[in-house]
């Protein structure tokens, strides 16, 4: 699943005032972005390479090569062989690890502050000197196809994402799952990672994040030598997506093993893209707060405390990212109601705010909230340089973090309402319904039933 | 689509809370007049303040199933004259965040609160509350009976949790940490008013409850805070003992069908308690085995070099009494039995031979060269705060956990796996088995 857009919001949000005087940036030669966060607090740093390739940026039969290449990151260049990465991070007292997503792939370390200069060597190596092997290769996509199995196959929500997403975007690659399809994964070799390693990892498409205990001047120093005799190269352009405007109502079932069925609602939706100027993803940012960004907002409140139709329920919307966005809502029926109850019970929600709109009370909650965990994020140097890597690989750059928490805390009740009108209709909308099956094959007992979802 | 994929799962992380030596937390340490105990660092780097109030009252107290994990859930539905939704909509109006914990043998409480005086004096106010005057509604109750069972039959058709059920029965047999935390649907259903009322009567008890507070107050201002979250807690006689943890257990091999496309596979026994004598020598010896992320011998031997799973790991999970040692891998079902045998031979060869000289440097080398990521934020130096307090640990564990660590060889690894792990008297459960 997404994260929460509300999380999102709070990714968003940056350091003010005191915290953007500690962010410094340069760009090398060769076109590599460095920013360095410095915080003092405590004798650790941490790095990231982030780079612009996501699966967002594969095609058709080949998706999973993003992901797939950054498990062979760790299989070793010339001069580090296979696993020795890993073993030389471990030594240093470091962790690490590395993420894919449709918009980026990002490589990172956590350790004492003195290792730095370590992690910069090994990082900056495979950067350029991949050692792609077939034998490698075809052991590793082995475990990427068991995590596929564990993460999708075998999740019964996970699965009705990943199917409800390939509905819902008829165009735009973000129909596809990050993970690839199983049947690319099966089809895929080392020269297509391969390909993609030589077209996208240059250090011109790649920002350098460094946050924790550490000089800005040095670590600008450092990058300069481990990064800087990296070529340039050139890199394609990224192709920009517009998917075609949806003309009507999508539904669709997906059955799987499970107890209780599960009702997605997804409304295509716009994210950030020129932050001065936008203001419908600030204000759906604060509708899914009001709608459920905490235990009292209105869809817990209302459908899981009140009316006792569901037994969980959230709403979600992540307003950065590099594509278009969605906002969710997504609800559990309890025992003895059906997915159509928890439908109505959400688009009477919709439609009490599109009719009355939302409290100043409301909003000033979630503004609290969201001012409060600018605050909280000064505890975690990991999440801060997170947050620096994101806005910068999606294309909006670190410095509009403060200009969008100024947007949001801007975002007015008659907005919320507004955007709740504009955005939330049916011929924008998917639902998507899990239809729980019983394990053992036989026939589940009836109970008011989901699986007669017009 | 923000979906993230990672190269690894960290499992094992979650189960061991240690730490070691740079610049360590001076820790604060007194009794309240309530007779809980506080421990409190100072710290005015960020203008917010961490608490947590935890009590041995976990599941291993549960006189019927979901007990205890039911009392603590409703504890913020309504208290001190607030209904729930004033006490939900009460903390977001001052971005505080209330949560809690609960394992086998613990209860929390935790908070986070910006320090200026008007959030953290609202943000105390309810918490207070919460912990000391709950409302244990009946309505209440019933609906949120209703939302366990059904979270419970969701959780009895997902591999992972049947897997995990199964495992600690087979491990704990009649012990209370067979027990699965959240109950199971009969015991839950079970629950009357009046034992969740029992029930924090009897566990939530003052003299027993520990106060962790980390953050932006003064040492005068942690005193009230703890007076204030515990002044007002109930007062009961010592709980009856728990029965020791049968640590001989007969080896049985459970395996249970599932249409999922993978076998999940836990492997164990008994392990240790948090005070355990071998407590530092188990933990880097499993470090070495299944604990190291990338580095471990499991991981080598089942992903790296075969390509058999995902995620496989080892790790202790130390409780007051011993927790279980616990090895899990998720792998293809007809590659089941292959990976399966393969981990047998891993665990058998490091039991009998121990870790090699080199592979104990390179477990210190990490252990020891990290020790500052394990204390690098408040939300960590609070969790080993509660630790440190729950446990009795020494006040001086964070200051000596380098050093613990430096001083253990290989040849007490071989010795301690020797007489706390027995490849031949485990547990073994399958979930998606293979047909035999």
């Amino acid at each position: 699943m997404r994260i929460y857009l509300y999380c999102i919001a709070l990714l968003a949000f940056g350091m003010q005032q005191v915290a953007s005087a500690e962010v410094f940036e340069k760009t090398l030669a060769n076109g590599l972005k460095v920013i360095v966060k410095e915080d003092h607090r405590a004798p650790v740093v941490v790095q990231q390479v982030w780079y612009k390739a996501g699966s967002m940026d594969e095609v058709t039969g080949k998706t999973g090569v993003a992901h797939a290449l950054e498990h062979m990151m760790f299989k070793g260049t010339k001069r580090v062989p296979a696993g020795e990465f890993s073993r030389l991070i471990a030594a240093a007292g470091g962790r690490e690890n590395a993420f894919t997503s449709d918009d980026y792939t990002a490589y990172f370390q956590q350790l004492e502050k003195s290792k730095l200069p370590l992690a910069m060597k090994l990082e900056s190596d495979r950067m350029q000197n991949l050692d792609l092997s077939e034998k490698e290769f075809s052991k590793e996509i082995r475990v990427v196809m068991e995590e596929r199995r564990m993460r999708t196959d075998d999740d019964p929500h996970a699965l009705l994402q990943e199917k409800m997403m390939s509905v819902f975007y008829e165009e735009h690659p973000y129909r596809h799952p990050v993970i690839g399809w199983m049947n690319d994964l099966e089809h895929l070799t080392v020269n297509d990672v391969r390909d993609w390693y030589r077209k996208w990892y240059a250090p011109n498409n790649a920002t350098l994040v460094i946050a924790g205990d550490v000089d800005h001047d040095a670590v600008f120093a450092l990058a300069k030598r481990y990064y800087g005799p990296i070529g340039m190269r050139t890199v394609p352009p990224h192709r920009n997506y517009i998917e075609p405007p949806q003309v009507g109502i999508k539904r669709m079932v997906v059955k799987a093993p499970a107890e209780l069925p599960l009702l997605v609602m997804g409304y295509h939706a716009p994210n950030v893209v020129d932050p001065l100027r936008d203001w419908q993803p600030y204000a759906l940012e604060m509708l899914a707060g009001v709608l459920s960004g905490n235990d009292s907002a209105r869809l817990n409140k209302d459908l899981v405390r009140e009316q006792k139709i569901a037994s969980d329920v959230s709403a979600g919307y992540d307003a950065t990212s590099r594509g278009p966005a969605v906002f969710t809502l997504e609800a559990t029926p309890s025992e003895g109601k059906t997915a159509a109850d928890v439908e109505a019970a959400l688009r009477r929600e919709i439609s009490n705010i599109v009719k009355d709109g939302v409290s100043k009370e409301e909003l000033a909650r979630v503004k609290a909230q969201v001012m409060a965990a600018e605050v909280y994020k000064l505890d975690s140097v990991f999440y801060q340089a997170m947050q620096i890597g994101q806005m910068e690989s999606i294309g909006l750059g670190q410095q509009a973090i403060p200009l969008m928490l100024d947007k949001l805390e801007e975002v007015t009740a008659e907005q919320v309402k507004d955007v709740a009108s504009m955005l939330l209709k049916d011929d924008n909308l998917t639902v998507a319904v899990l239809d729980p099956q019983p394990l053992s094959g036989k026939p589940r007992r009836q109970t008011g039933d989901s699986s007669h979802v017009r | 689509m923000s979906v993230k994929l990672s190269r690894f799962l960290g499992t094992a992380l979650l189960c061991f809370a240690t730490g070691a030596a740079f610049a360590t937390p001076a820790i604060q340490h007194w009794q309240s007049a309530s007779g809980a105990k506080v421990l409190f660092v100072e710290d005015h780097d960020i203008p917010m303040l961490d608490v947590a109030v935890s009590v041995p009252a976990g599941s291993r107290y549960d006189s019927k199933s979901g007990l205890a994990s039911m009392t603590h859930e409703m504890l913020d539905l309504g208290a001190g004259g607030m209904d729930e939704n004033a006490i939900a909509g009460g903390m977001a109006d001052i971005g505080a965040e209330l949560d809690g914990n609960i394992d086998q043998d613990m209860a929390s409480v935790t908070l986070r609160t910006l320090s200026q005086e008007k959030e953290r004096d609202k943000a105390l106010d309810i918490m207070s509350r919460v912990l000391q005057h709950p409302t244990f509604s009946d309505e209440i109750l019933s609906r949120e009976k209703a939302r366990v069972i059904a979270a419970l039959k969701e959780d009895e058709t997902k591999p992972e949790s049947i897997a995990s059920r199964a495992f600690y029965k087979a491990v704990f047999g009649k012990h209370p940490y067979a027990l699965p935390i959240s109950g199971d649907v009969a015991g839950v259903g079970a629950i009357s008013d009046q034992d969740v009322k029992d029930f924090y009567r009897t566990h939530y008890n003052a003299a027993r409850a520990v106060v962790a507070i980390m953050g932006d107050v003064t040492q005068k201002e942690a005193h009230e805070i703890a007076d204030r979250l515990t002044g007002e807690l109930p007062v009961s006689n010592e709980p009856l003992p728990m029965p020791a943890v049968d640590m001989q257990i007969k080896p049985v091999e459970e395996r249970i069908p599932h249409p999922a496309t993978q076998s999940h596979i836990l492997i164990g026994a008994p392990g240790m308690s948090r005070t355990d004598p071998d407590y530092f020598t188990l933990y880097v010896g499993n470090y070495i085995l299944g604990g190291g992320g990338f580095v471990s011998r499991l991981m080598n031997e089942v992903r790296e070099k075969r390509g058999l799973a995902y995620s496989v790991y080892s790790y202790f999970f130390p409780l007051g009494q011993p927790g279980p040692f616990q090895i899990g891998l998720q792998t293809k079902k007809d590659q089941a039995d292959e990976a399966l045998a393969l981990v047998r031979r891993t665990l058998d060869k490091f039991v009998a031979e121990g870790p090699t000289e080199d592979e104990l440097k390179a477990a210190k080398q990490n252990i020891i060269g990290g020790f500052p990521l394990r204390i690098d934020s408040n939300r960590k130096i609070l969790g080993y705060l509660s630790v440190i307090g729950f446990y009795d640990l020494p006040l001086s564990y964070l200051d000596d956990f380098t050093k613990r660590v430096n001083s253990v060889t290989v040849g007490e690894i071989k010795d301690a796996f020797a007489r706390h792990i027995h490849p031949d008297a485990m547990a073994t459960v399958i979930v998606g088995a293979p047909a035999k």
